[in-house]
């Protein structure tokens, strides 16, 4: 055992339960996470069933090739953050930080392809403030779920980061990764809503 | 073991990548109602591929599978009783009325 090896607070028998209480600590908080954008996903599905033909129609408006290109991007994200953490297990941390520098390339790739959809999308008056009433619902909706998304995906960006900065000071090992692990969860939670985003903005109206 | 890791993972993007084409091709091909229930069965394969082997809840304990599951499954009853009434408000001519 040396320096850098942590020991359990004072409220924990040892580490592993120390661990086990993170870990579900982080469950929680996503649960809480899964019902703010479980309102957002709400809204959507009400007025999605009480117009549906309008509401096709303003999503097929939507740039698909982005959406597509950010979906497949994410999921890549979620892979090598997973190689991460697994990586840490085996004292591996130069590889870990390998592919954490991956995953915040990807994550940031994202949000300037996001950004430069958000201008696409106000240069062809997609936009809440203008068109027709249910169009305009649609594009709310569109703004807060993907708005909020990013800055969600942000958050994991800084976090990610500071991960980054303390395996280059040497401060996580195989006997100690919690937080990459809990940064991991996050990710992937954050790659999820994403997922359930794609098919209900992107892949509506497209069949005709 | 270390191999095995990585190449379960690497499988693992190999079926979300394989799900996201497929999903893309299908929402283009006329299906009817359908369209929107493959979409999110879909999504819900991929959130579950991702839930089981890059979040590791295959290999987790039970209080922690519990504690995954509990998020969706109040999600489930806030859209159920939502959609109840909000499905349900059209079947009277004025809210309140009774025959």
């Amino acid at each position: 055992m040396n320096a850098l090896t942590p020991r359990a607070a004072e409220q924990f028998d040892d580490l592993d339960q120390q661990k086990h209480a993170a870990s579900l600590g982080m469950w929680t908080f996503l649960a809480t996470e899964i019902m703010f954008f479980g309102a957002i996903f709400l809204a959507y599905t009400v007025y999605r069933i009480s117009y549906p033909l309008d509401f096709a129609k303003a999503a097929a408006q939507l740039n698909i090739t982005i959406g597509t290109l950010n979906t497949a991007i994410l999921l890549l994200s979620s892979f090598f953050i997973a190689l991460g953490v697994s990586f840490i297990q085996r004292d591996k941390a130069k590889l870990a930080s390998l592919a954490l520098l991956l995953t915040w390339a990807l994550g940031f790739v994202f949000l300037l392809l996001k950004a430069y959809e958000y201008y696409d999308d106000i240069n062809k008056h997609l936009v809440p403030t203008a068109g027709q009433p249910v169009a305009r619902m649609f594009y709310l909706i569109y703004y807060t779920a993907t708005g909020v998304h990013a800055l969600h995906l942000t958050i994991g960006l800084l976090v990610v980061a500071a991960m980054i900065y303390r395996l280059y000071r040497q401060q996580f090992s195989a006997s100690y990764y919690t937080p990459i692990e809990l940064t991991g969860l996050y990710w992937h939670f954050v790659d999820i809503v994403w997922i359930f985003l794609y098919p209900m903005l992107y892949l509506v109206g497209r069949e005709s | 073991m270390t191999g095995t890791t990585t190449l379960r993972q690497l499988l693992t993007l190999v079926l979300l990548m394989a799900l996201l084409v497929i999903t893309f091709i299908l929402a283009h091909v006329d299906l009817g109602l359908l369209n929107t229930s493959v979409g999110l069965a879909i999504a819900a394969i991929k959130a579950l591929l991702v839930g089981l082997f890059f979040m590791n809840l295959w290999w987790s304990d039970g209080l922690h599978r519990v504690f995954a599951i509990a998020g969706a499954f109040m999600l489930a009853i806030l859209f159920s009783l939502a959609l109840a009434d909000f499905l349900s408000r059209s079947w009277l001519a004025m809210p309140g009325s009774f025959p």
